[in-house]
């Protein structure tokens, strides 16, 4: 039997704030409440895969680096599957350093993802960024700089990212790891998604 | 695994990236249009969480922080149901919320109103919602405070939110409000939401019914994240 909808509203997104720590992330806001504390480690010492490590900025539309903001990864394992096997959740959570502003976090490059129609996602990480002053979570991604065959086919960078902006959506190489700053208004101004 | 596809965001509802009144947006709102994409299954799919990882302790925010005592303040339970846009309860997702005290204090390296911390309240809770959608917090009720906008900015009295969803594109951060608070109407990132309904929706009213006497007062608030709309012409899996 099918019942009548009775749709409802979306709630309406407000700003996390400048003390989301509290409640995300209690042990850099001072507290120790809970035994174990979500999204510090995306892989384990026993996740399959090539090891890298991440770390950047994200900068305001003055060019300063914020400090109190959050970022949320979520990621395939490295087969290219979504979703938790062996001590591997594929979703993390860091926070930009109160006194630098740089975020960092290890984890395993992901695997190629099926996109619709048969295609082929690159290598990505999907991220959501929130903090003091975004009304609302922004979502983008960070794809690996030697996939460059792959971007070109990917329904996503190749598909809706003009041309002149997709390098801001690419990590840059630095030594062993990759570099990837978020810039959230200005010259150089990161693809966020209406997905 | 069948993921569901997601329907456009209805942007009516959720404050713009850009509201001047509150002045740290406007060098953190994107000057770019967001791109629109269908969302792929790294959109459609998000992280689970499991009572391995959330115990009913911690969405008791009287209890969970204690060192000499009980919190001083009025005790509240928070309760409410997440849902879909199409009513449908989410089950077993991870609601999250952080507030100040009772004198609008928050535990929190970076504040430093002068209001004094409560030794037995820390101000963070987090619960797993049951079959129906159903989550339930006791806390005590947060204080307005003072924060540096305008000249003798307030915000009124509220408890951030966050949930999850099934997609990661259903991820939602908002806050509750409390039903009457004068304060609301003075404040820019309230007012920033454009839908009058929407704004209405993130005040909870007064709950008697769940109401313990001689214990805590409760205040209802339900979060409706994005969900597939059905269509006349669509064929209605299970659970549709």
């Amino acid at each position: 039997m099918i019942l009548p909808d009775t749709p409802k509203q979306e709630t309406a997104s407000q700003t996390a704030g400048p003390y989301v720590h509290i409640g995300l992330m209690p042990v850099m806001a001072g507290l120790s409440i809970y035994p174990q504390e979500l999204g510090r480690a995306l892989a384990g010492p026993d996740t399959q895969g090539e090891r890298v490590e991440v770390q950047g900025f994200i900068f305001d539309g003055a060019g300063e680096a914020i400090k109190d903001a959050i970022i949320e990864v979520w990621q395939a394992d490295a087969e290219g599957g979504l979703a938790g096997t062996d001590g591997f959740t594929g979703w993390g959570r860091v926070a930009t350093d109160f006194d630098t502003g740089v975020f960092s976090f290890e984890t395993i490059k992901p695997g190629c993802v099926p996109a619709q129609g048969g295609k082929v996602m690159a290598p990505h990480l999907t991220l959501w960024i929130f903090a003091r002053g975004i009304n609302i979570g922004l979502n983008t991604r960070m794809y690996f700089p030697q996939d460059s065959q792959a971007h070109d086919i990917d329904p996503v960078l190749s598909g809706y990212v003009p041309q002149d902006r997709r390098d801001t959506l690419i990590a840059r190489r630095e030594g062993d790891s990759y570099h990837f700053d978020i810039h959230l208004q200005g010259a150089r101004e990161t693809v966020f998604f209406d997905v | 695994m069948s993921k569901r596809a997601l329907p456009p965001r209805n942007w009516q509802v959720h404050p713009p990236a850009l509201a001047p009144a509150y002045k740290t947006s406007r060098l953190r709102a994107p000057a770019q249009p967001l791109i629109a994409m269908d969302p792929t299954i790294s959109e459609l799919s998000g992280p689970t969480f499991g009572p391995a990882q959330i115990t009913v302790s911690d969405s008791d925010l009287l209890q969970n922080h204690k060192t000499t005592g009980l919190p001083i303040g009025e005790r509240i339970i928070v309760h409410g149901r997440v849902l879909d846009e199409q009513a449908r309860p989410v089950p077993h997702t991870l609601v999250e919320i952080w507030q100040a005290n009772a004198s609008g204090r928050y535990r929190h390296a970076n504040d430093s109103y002068f209001a004094p911390l409560d030794p037995n309240f820390g101000g963070c809770g987090r619960a797993l919602t049951d079959q129906d959608g159903a989550f339930r917090f006791h806390t005590i009720k947060p204080g307005a405070y003072p924060w540096p906008n305008g000249p003798n900015s307030w915000r009124p009295a509220h408890i951030h939110f966050s949930v999850f969803g099934t997609a990661f594109a259903q991820r939602l951060i908002t806050q509750m409000y409390f039903e009457g608070d004068p304060l609301l109407k003075l404040c820019p990132i309230y007012q920033a939401v454009p839908d009058q309904r929407a704004k209405e929706l993130l005040v909870a009213p007064l709950d008697m019914e769940r109401s313990e006497p001689f214990d805590s007062i409760a205040y209802r608030f339900d979060i409706v994240l994005r969900g597939a709309r059905s269509t006349p012409f669509e064929n209605r899996p299970e659970g549709n």
